[in-house]
């Protein structure tokens, strides 16, 4: 309300008055994410008989597994916040995973899939996956501007044919026995990596959406192609930067899991596309585009983490796991709602 | 990350780049066509702009001047012809390569990035960086503080757009268009949506671009502005170049004769009616923090205006009424029965009918057609059968004629609304309310970019209906509509109502005094 009364006052006598900034959204999803922990923490005391909290591996594992989810929600959050969205990030995490492992085998595994080209440096199997993903993203980001295709469209294409590409590449084989090299990749820094990574590209973007250009067009085509036009921004080609970037780094999302658990599988990376939506939704990040924030889209992937974690500490059956989280993230949309509505009462 | 954008050095100190006044016109349009399917929007059309004058453009709604500053603005390509800048000859392709050879325009239609600041908006492209290459958001506050200085605007550059009245939008639109500081700004309609104070406001910020030798090309409907402002003036009409003429030396009505190529009758065609028992009645009603303790009755058959400032609070009770945003405490009354409404669809079935003041946002829908748009309010009363299927046909025959009485341009009623001029959108959204038959009909800003003979159509309509018995309600920030078609008019300031003058007493200082106050 107390912006209409700013409005007013300032068209009247024309003097500024007191600013009040508005909490950000990001410190309410932040409280959510300290009032499931400590939510988990009492149940964990009451039916388990011990702490949530205060076992380190136990966050560790949840850390970790946020870290590639999360590294795929932060592409998506930018695609979310121009008004698009991007359905293909699981498939292309597979297809990214099983061409780039094939580069990164060692000789002394039995079962090479291309001789020639193993004991490569690390950085080869790795260019190989992020130009996989980024390719990836691209092809999304054409078909959504040159085409005129919807994303949701595109993306579900993309998401279909990648699959197929994963399976179809070593006809459905596993690749393992990556060098040492490589597999530091997903577990250096006492198998810290994946969160070091995460967390480095988390900054970037966080500071790249906030603090540069780049971040602005984003946002401005999100909330008004029409006006982001005329202010002379060149939509097609930034959105194909988008999604080519997003898709970058659903490749590093995979370089860093196959890495990590050293093995890639054309089923892998099943419905981590939406596990990202719903990262970056539960975030704050509205699916109507121009607003989001990356701080936000990490806090969700951690809620989203420590969610999974709990209900298998409490040892809750999979089918409910499965139940809770979508009425949590429906709740998450309805909340966002909510603010929207909120936001216009006070026009 | 962003190697592609163009950089551009940016000055808003208020010193003003050197400027060629060698050129007799700054802006020339010569021999341009442009057409659209089934519309010929532009038919060889010409146009001079001198450097240090405001130039009008008049003409009908449809009549192709939005379609023509777009060419200029580089968003539409001509078919044929040329734009020439300073005697030079230059090819539009996108609206950057104008910007970028000195052409600003502020658009007919609100054109920002809503979720965005105020500063985001203004600079967008054009961010202020640190040594980092980051952006440098201090000093983007700082600029649009000296711009805003500069132009004598308050608002805060930090606050987000959605948060701000359509007419302080119009203000930041104005602010963005004036820091390009280039050479030729096109304003097209910017006074549609704001008050006489801004409007004076605007003027003082024109005469100081005049002064610096700026070519303005400003599109208005309203006769007196452009006799207050307008240097020179075009009209055209059916797409076609009517003429261009030094706007000291015409009347009012040979300017009109011009633009519709007949006479039009008298400006607003109030007829006493004989008024009836009270139809609408509103009492106490309040919404904390927006409006207060807000009281009136409407009968049926009486015209009751409101004036007030912008942001004093009359969309939002009209709002509060219709049940878009209910109202926290009061009571309102239809027909001596007290009504609970919570929602649009309540008003609707009590017999309402509300034309919102913001056509794009809460007025048309942009994807859909001319039919579609106009029938939406329709659709769970007299044309749905018990099956619940509309009855197509009676809804096509109604709407068409509505259309034709409203003098709605388009080639068909399948043409997208997008695609209508905003005037004629306009008419199609006051059709979608007059179909509903409404008892009572809120009309907030009717004739919001509505050109001279449109609108005493429009004024005649509405007199006929209040013939017919309908209670009006009639928000307008046009002060001679509101006084000119009233029976009464109530007068709000800061959210309260405070005064309520008959039409014998109201004029336009008795008004202004209580609008002020
Ligand atoms: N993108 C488009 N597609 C199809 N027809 C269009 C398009 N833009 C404009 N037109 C048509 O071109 C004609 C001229 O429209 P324009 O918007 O230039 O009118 P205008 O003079 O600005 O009117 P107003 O005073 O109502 O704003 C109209 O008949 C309109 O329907
Ligand atoms: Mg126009």
């Amino acid at each position: 309300m107390s912006t209409v009364d700013n409005t007013m006052k300032e068209a009247n006598d024309g003097q500024e008055v007191c600013k009040k900034k508005r909490i950000p959204a990001e410190v309410s999803i932040l409280l959510v994410l300290v009032g499931i922990s400590i939510m988990f923490e009492i149940l964990g005391w009451i039916f388990v008989g011990q702490s949530f909290l205060m076992n380190m591996s136990r966050l560790q594992i949840i850390i970790l597994q946020v870290s590639v989810i999360g590294i795929i929600a932060i592409g998506v959050t930018m695609i979310i916040i121009t008004g698009g969205i991007d359905l293909s990030s699981g498939s292309v995490v597979a297809m990214s995973a099983m061409i780039a492992a094939t580069f990164a085998q060692s000789s002394s595994w039995p079962k090479v899939i291309s001789p020639s080209l193993t004991d490569l440096p690390f950085v080869i199997p790795l260019a190989v996956g992020l130009a996989v993903g980024a390719a990836a993203g691209f092809v999304n980001g054409w078909l959504v501007t040159k085409t005129r295709i919807p994303p949701f469209i595109a993306t579900l294409g993309m998401m279909v044919s990648a699959r197929g590409v994963a399976r179809w590449y070593t006809d459905g084989s596993p690749v393992s026995g990556f060098t040492n090299e490589f597999a530091m990749l997903g577990n250096a820094l006492d198998r810290w990596m994946p969160v070091v990574i995460f967390i480095v590209v988390a900054i970037i973007f966080h500071v790249v959406m906030r603090y540069t250009r780049f971040g602005k067009f984003t946002y401005a085509i999100g909330a008004n192609p029409q006006a982001a036009r005329v202010s002379g921004i060149n939509i097609d080609r930034h959105l194909i930067k988008v999604y080519a970037i997003a898709g970058l780094l659903v490749g590093l999302a995979a370089m860093v899991a196959i890495a990590r658990i050293k093995t890639a599988q054309a089923g892998m990376g099943l419905m981590y596309e939406l596990d990202a939506i719903a990262a970056a939704v539960i975030g704050g990040v509205s699916l109507s585009g121009g607003r989001g924030r990356i701080a936000g889209t990490v806090i969700g992937a951690l809620i989203l983490g420590v969610m999974l974690s709990g209900f298998t500490f409490l040892r809750i059956d999979a089918y409910y796991q499965d139940i809770i989280k979508g009425a949590i993230i429906v709740t998450a949309v309805i909340i966002d709602q909510q603010r929207q509505n909120k936001r216009k009462k006070t026009t | 990350m962003n190697s592609a954008a163009v950089e551009e050095t940016v000055s808003v100190s208020g010193a003003t780049p050197p400027r060629d006044h060698s050129c007799e016109y700054v802006l020339e349009v010569v021999n341009v066509s442009k057409s659209f399917p089934g519309v010929l929007a532009l038919d060889d059309v010409q146009l001079k702009i001198r450097p240090g004058t405001v130039h009008a453009l008049m003409g009908e709604n449809g009549a192709g001047k939005s379609t023509l500053m777009k060419v200029i603005a580089g968003i539409y390509q001509p078919d044929s012809g040329e734009v020439k800048l300073r005697g030079e000859t230059i090819t539009l392709e996108t609206p950057l390569k104008a910007q970028q050879s000195g052409i600003a325009m502020i658009h007919q239609e609100l054109l920002l990035m809503n979720q965005m600041t105020v500063a985001e908006n203004i600079w967008i492209r054009r961010e202020p960086k640190n040594a980092f290459g980051f952006i440098d958001h201090s000093e983007m506050h700082k600029m649009t503080e000296d711009l805003f200085d500069r132009l004598n605007i308050h608002l805060d550059p930090d606050a987000e757009i959605s948060t701000l009245s359509v007419a302080n939008r119009q203000m930041v639109e104005i602010a963005k268009a004036v820091s390009f500081n280039s050479d030729v700004l096109i304003m097209d309609e910017p006074t549609s949506a704001i008050t006489e104070t801004e409007v004076a406001h605007l003027f003082e910020i024109i005469r100081g671009l005049r002064k610096q030798g700026i070519g303005i090309v400003y599109i208005t409907h309203k006769m007196s502005e452009l006799f207050e402002i307008a240097d020179e003036f075009s009209v055209f009409r059916d797409g076609k170049y009517i003429g261009t003429h030094a706007s000291a030396n015409v009347t009012r009505d040979e300017i009109i004769h011009m633009m519709v190529g007949r006479n039009v009758d008298q400006m607003f065609p109030k007829e006493e009616v004989e008024l009836g028992e009270v139809l609408l009645s509103v009492k106490n009603l309040t919404l904390e923090g927006v409006f207060n303790d807000v009281s009136f009755d409407v009968r049926a058959g009486e015209i009751l205006g409101f004036a007030g400032l912008v942001g004093s609070g009359r969309s939002n009770v009209a709002e509060a009424i219709f049940g878009v945003t209910p109202a926290d405490s009061g009571t309102v009354w239809i027909e001596g029965e007290e009504v609970h409404i919570k929602n649009p669809n309540d008003a609707i079935m009590k017999g309402m009918a509300f034309l919102t003041e913001d056509r794009k946002e809460t007025g048309c829908f942009l994807s859909l057609d001319i039919q579609e748009n106009i029938q939406s309010a329709v659709l769970h009363e007299n044309f749905v059968n018990g099956g619940g299927f509309v009855d197509q046909a009676k809804l096509n025959i109604e709407s068409e004629e509505l259309c034709r009485k409203l003098r709605v341009k388009t080639p068909d009623m399948e043409e997208a609304i997008e695609n209508l001029s905003g005037g004629n959108q306009q008419k199609v959204l006051i059709g979608r309310w007059l179909l509903t038959h409404p008892r009572i009909l809120i009309l907030d800003e009717p004739t919001r970019g509505i050109d001279v003979g449109a609108k005493a159509e429009i004024h005649t309509l509405v007199t006929q209906l209040a013939h017919k018995g309908v209670a009006v309600i009639m928000i307008s920030s046009e002060l001679p509509e509101v006084l000119g078609m009233s029976d009464r008019v109530l007068v709000m300031h800061e959210g309260r109502v405070t005064g309520i003058l008959d039409r014998s007493e109201a004029d336009q200082v008795s008004v202004m005094k209580l609008a002020a106050q």
